[in-house]
């Protein structure tokens, strides 16, 4: 039976990141940025192809707010379908469509292929960790690391501790974190954790102002920016995390939580019908042009 | 080699162009020495579109150290990071 790895040097990690979407090539800017290596795996190829092209224009976005460090060299990366690469990974991150289903399959595929003491990361929104690490052989090496969208300019991610989530997991993840200039919070698990379990409610009270005529989106998000303080908008920030993957969490915590504040209002699932995903396809309830659609 | 094509512009040119840029994407008007960013209330993520406006407006390209907010807080020091860019692409041939 092979043995647990020593953990890796700071300056060793190699990163296998799995979804080339909205979040996998967002994760694979930040690592880049600061000089780790990343093989960024999808199961569309054109998914790859997009990100690539996603990629070097977060990487230049970066260094423009001066979200990179200075005079490192950026990692390099490769793209793949095949799931190879998580063998050698020192950490894995999870980074697949908000699908129970789709996510457990391929945690399990790769539970069977990355060595003991691998770190696993899932970044899922919603789903509580540890009915993920149920699919794992090692059920103590996953734990959910929820990256926020920027995640290359966000520099705060919120740490959810699974109850099997083991120590060592948690110190590879902490120097992990600390080569990428992140602060976390370590949060314990349950639907949604902190962030989504009280933004993502919040997000689809706004739409549903918005479907009832209330205010326009704009009106909404003007208000709660000049009003409340809020740096983004909801509604400008649902466009950002992609209405799509917003109405798949809420449905997550809908299941979960039984909440009827989470059940996707019918102005979502329109939006999502039509095919006006927010920021990544140009249009959600507001449009964007096509630099903002590769941030 | 060197490409006719783009006929030099002036500093004052090159202003008034990116002035009709901003007042086409914010529908408010500008002035050369307003700090976008902080006075302005522009997004930190709208300066990105300005790097790829002013690369594919002028032909230039805008990389390394040249690549920090600073250089985009106000008309005029956009304008001024252009006619440089271009003042360099120039002499290099
Ligand atoms: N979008 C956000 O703001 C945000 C923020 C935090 C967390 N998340 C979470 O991050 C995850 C990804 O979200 P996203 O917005 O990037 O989604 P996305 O829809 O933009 O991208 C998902 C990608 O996963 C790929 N994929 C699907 N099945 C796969 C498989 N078996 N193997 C490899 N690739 C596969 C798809 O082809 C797609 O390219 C979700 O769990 C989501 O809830 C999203």
């Amino acid at each position: 039976m092979p043995t647990e790895a020593a953990p890796p040097r700071s300056d060793e990690h190699r990163i296998t990141v799995l979804g080339a979407g909205t979040m996998g090539a967002g994760i694979t800017s930040l690592a880049l940025g600061h000089g780790v290596p990343v093989t960024l795996v999808d199961v569309d190829q054109a998914a790859l192809d997009r990100a690539r092209a996603r990629i070097d224009h977060q990487k230049r976005v970066a260094q423009l707010m001066g979200a990179v460090p200075e005079g490192a060299a950026p990692g390099e990366l490769s793209t793949t379908t095949s799931l190879d690469s998580t063998a050698d990974a020192t950490v894995v991150v999870e980074a697949v469509t908000e699908q129970y289903d789709l996510k457990s399959v391929l945690l399990t595929e790769v539970g069977a292929r990355t060595k003991p003491g691998t770190v696993l990361i899932t970044n899922t929104s919603s789903i509580p960790v540890d009915d993920l690490a149920g699919y794992l052989a090692r059920p103590g090496e996953l734990v959910g690391t929820h990256f926020m969208n920027p995640p290359y300019l966000i520099r705060t991610v919120e740490v959810v501790q699974g109850p099997r989530t083991s120590q060592h997991v948690l110190d590879v993840l902490d120097d992990l974190l600390r080569t990428l200039r992140r602060e976390s919070v370590v949060v314990s698990d349950a639907p949604g954790f902190v962030t989504s379990r009280l933004l993502h409610p919040m997000i689809n009270d706004a739409a549903r102002v918005v479907q009832e005529g209330t205010a326009s989106a704009e009106d909404v998000d003007v208000l709660m920016v000049g009003c409340l303080g809020h740096r983004t908008g909801p509604l400008r920030t649902a466009d950002m995390i992609g209405l799509d993957n917003l109405v798949d969490s809420l449905w997550v915590l809908h299941e979960r939580t039984g909440d009827e504040r989470c059940r996707p209002c019918d102005l979502l699932l329109k939006k999502v019908e039509a095919g006006d995903h927010g920021r990544k396809s140009g249009r959600g309830f507001f449009t964007y042009e096509r630099t903002e659609q590769l941030s | 080699m060197t490409t006719p094509a783009q006929t030099p512009q002036s500093r004052g040119e090159i202003e008034a162009g990116l002035i009709a840029f901003l007042e086409g994407r914010t529908r408010v008007s500008w002035d050369e020495d307003v700090d976008l960013f902080a006075t302005g209330g522009l997004s930190s993520m709208f300066a990105m579109e300005l790097v790829v406006h002013l690369e594919q407006t002028y032909g230039v390209s805008i990389r390394g150290g040249d690549l920090k907010l600073d250089n985009f807080r106000t008309v005029r020091t956009m304008a001024g990071l252009v006619r440089r860019l271009k003042t360099d692409k120039d002499t290099d041939g």
